[in-house]
């Protein structure tokens, strides 16, 4: 998987939505199984149209020329998603496999309560990205807004630039590496040691999106659960 | 939820096409808000005059009206009528002396607005029907705000409807709900300002009139806004210049900005931006939580 390829394909499928209707094409994508023939799908016009391309559940290449609305490939499994543009709120929400990839910007809750696969961001991604993560791993190469990563449960968030304040407030288990400042640090949210395992994993996820070697893993700091918030606090029983 | 939009011009050329920008991004917002729809145009003025913009029932004789206040207002005003809604333009210096006639002899008529330039016209409605109603499309002017209602704080009527005047060339459209209005209404009544409505949007356009007849630019009364208005909102605030936008600090309100050499546009979604010329090429953005963004014309 290469993230870097992303020039456009010659197309099996195009699906112009200014002459399309939207249902017609998520109708046509989930019923492409495994077997199909025609891999690679090019959308035109989606003019922010919301839940473009969602609940893909084959091997498609899909490309969408220009900016989309809200759940963009929310639900994936399996089909890579290139949007050549911005994503509105909650893009790859929930998604369980395959890769998500925005050329733009992310609005907020990017990749919310995403099991699996890869959600990549060129620009930045708005509030509450990586929201209730559940084992996708997230890049954003530009910064992201306040409360990401909120109760993070698996996964994890790979951020180039700045984050916003409340970072990982209430983080379960996932991994949080950010290379820029951190404006706050939500509740039991600390910053841990950036041992050679980390850097590792660093390594190797952001290989995994093409792009290794284009940041130096040592460059960034690591965040995670304290575990305080994990268990009941018996100093907390007078509260009953 | 609501829909709003936004449209200031930086090209003269694109003046005569705001009305049918301003009503191409309106009615995209249709399934935002189906209930009420309205908009605030700035179009041309008159040295030392003023527009009123008023509203009243259908098939009002504004004419009459026109009439009526000519003695009061030193000649027949302007009269610009659209269908529950009539402007009028007077001597800036009869403005206090027209509005006490309005007010004694007309009560059946709303003053919706007022200022050099801004015109306001809003109803109940779907927002195509709102917009052909008072032909927005053929309306020119520099810069133009529009909002489409789901109510949710107060009744559907045009008087909750938006855009609510906070002054002289000034409005507001609100998405969102605030959740200490009434406390806030309680306290601007006894700063001396009254509501029409017991909409939470009239306080906060309520709000911004009184911060800044203490003295606060319109940005230092928006920041000001951040302390002391509880709730979600996305503001987009006309001004005689310019136009300005506020969220709240947790964004829970969607709001997508372009901006090109010829204009700066402002939709809740993408999807209302898609009509304006040269969008392809625009740089399209989020405006970020907590901050305030203004664009003038005099910058």
């Amino acid at each position: 998987m290469n993230a870097q390829a992303t020039a456009p394909l010659a197309a099996d499928l195009t699906f112009d939505l200014a002459d399309q209707p939207l249902r017609d094409l998520n109708a046509a994508l989930h019923k492409a199984g495994v077997e199909t023939n025609a891999r690679r799908w090019h959308v035109l016009n989606p003019n922010g149209r919301h839940a473009v391309a969602v609940g893909i559940n084959a091997p498609l290449e899909i490309e969408i020329a220009g900016h989309v609305g809200y759940y963009c490939a929310g639900m994936n499994q399996q089909a890579r998603v290139t949007i050549q543009g911005n994503a509105g709120v909650g893009v790859a929400e929930n998604m369980m496999g395959g890769f998500v990839h925005v050329k733009g910007d992310a609005s907020q809750a990017a990749g919310a309560t995403a099991h699996g696969g890869m959600l990549l961001i060129d620009g930045n991604a708005g509030a509450r990205c990586g929201i209730s993560m559940k084992g996708v791993d997230i890049i954003v190469k530009g910064s992201i807004g306040h409360m990401s990563a909120f109760m993070g449960q698996a996964g994890s968030l790979i951020v180039f630039g700045d984050a916003g304040d409340a970072l990982g407030d209430s983080l379960y288990e996932a991994k949080l590496f950010v290379r820029g400042a951190v404006k706050s640090l939500g509740a039991d949210c600390i910053e841990k040691d950036m041992r050679d395992e980390h850097k590792a994993l660093l390594a190797e996820k952001l290989a995994a999106a093409g792009l290794a070697g284009t940041v130096d893993v040592s460059e960034f700091k690591r965040y995670g659960s304290a575990r305080r918030l994990y268990n009941f606090h018996i100093d907390n029983v007078d509260a009953y | 939820m609501c829909g709003i939009v936004g449209i200031f011009l930086k090209d003269p050329a694109l003046e005569p096409q705001l009305g049918q920008m301003l009503s191409s991004m309106l009615c995209v917002m249709t399934d935002r808000g189906p209930d009420s729809a309205g908009f605030a145009v700035y179009g041309t003025g008159r040295p030392d005059h003023v527009k009123l913009s008023l509203r009243a029932a259908p098939g009002y004789d504004f004419e009459d009206l026109a009439r009526g206040v000519s003695v009061t207002a030193g000649g027949v005003p302007g009269l610009s009528v659209r269908a529950t809604h009539a402007v009028i333009e007077i001597p800036a210096a009869s403005e206090t002396a027209v509005r006490a006639a309005l007010a004694a002899h007309h009560p059946e008529v709303a003053v919706v607005g007022s200022g050099a330039r801004m015109e306001i016209f809003k109803e109940v409605g779907l927002p195509s029907e709102v917009a052909q109603r008072f032909d927005l499309s053929k309306m020119s002017g520099t810069h133009g705000i529009g909002h489409t209602r789901m109510a949710t704080e107060s009744a559907v009527t045009t008087a909750g409807a938006h855009p609510f005047s906070t002054g002289a060339d000034q409005c507001l459209v609100h998405n969102g709900s605030l959740s200490n209005h009434n406390d806030l209404r309680r306290n601007l009544t006894r700063e001396g300002l009254t509501f029409a409505t017991q909409n939470d949007s009239e306080v906060a356009a309520g709000y911004l009139t009184w911060r800044m007849r203490q003295g606060a630019s319109l940005g230092e009364a928006l920041k000001a806004g951040l302390e002391d208005l509880d709730g979600f909102y996305t503001f987009v605030v006309g001004t005689e210049s310019g136009f300005g936008v506020l969220r709240d600090p947790i964004a829970c309100k969607p709001a997508v900005m372009a901006e090109t050499d010829q204009y700066v546009a402002f939709g809740s979604e993408y999807r209302a931006l898609v009509d304006l010329p040269g969008i392809a090429k625009a740089k399209v953005f989020e405006p970020e939580p907590a901050t305030v963004y203004f664009w003038d014309r005099a910058a």
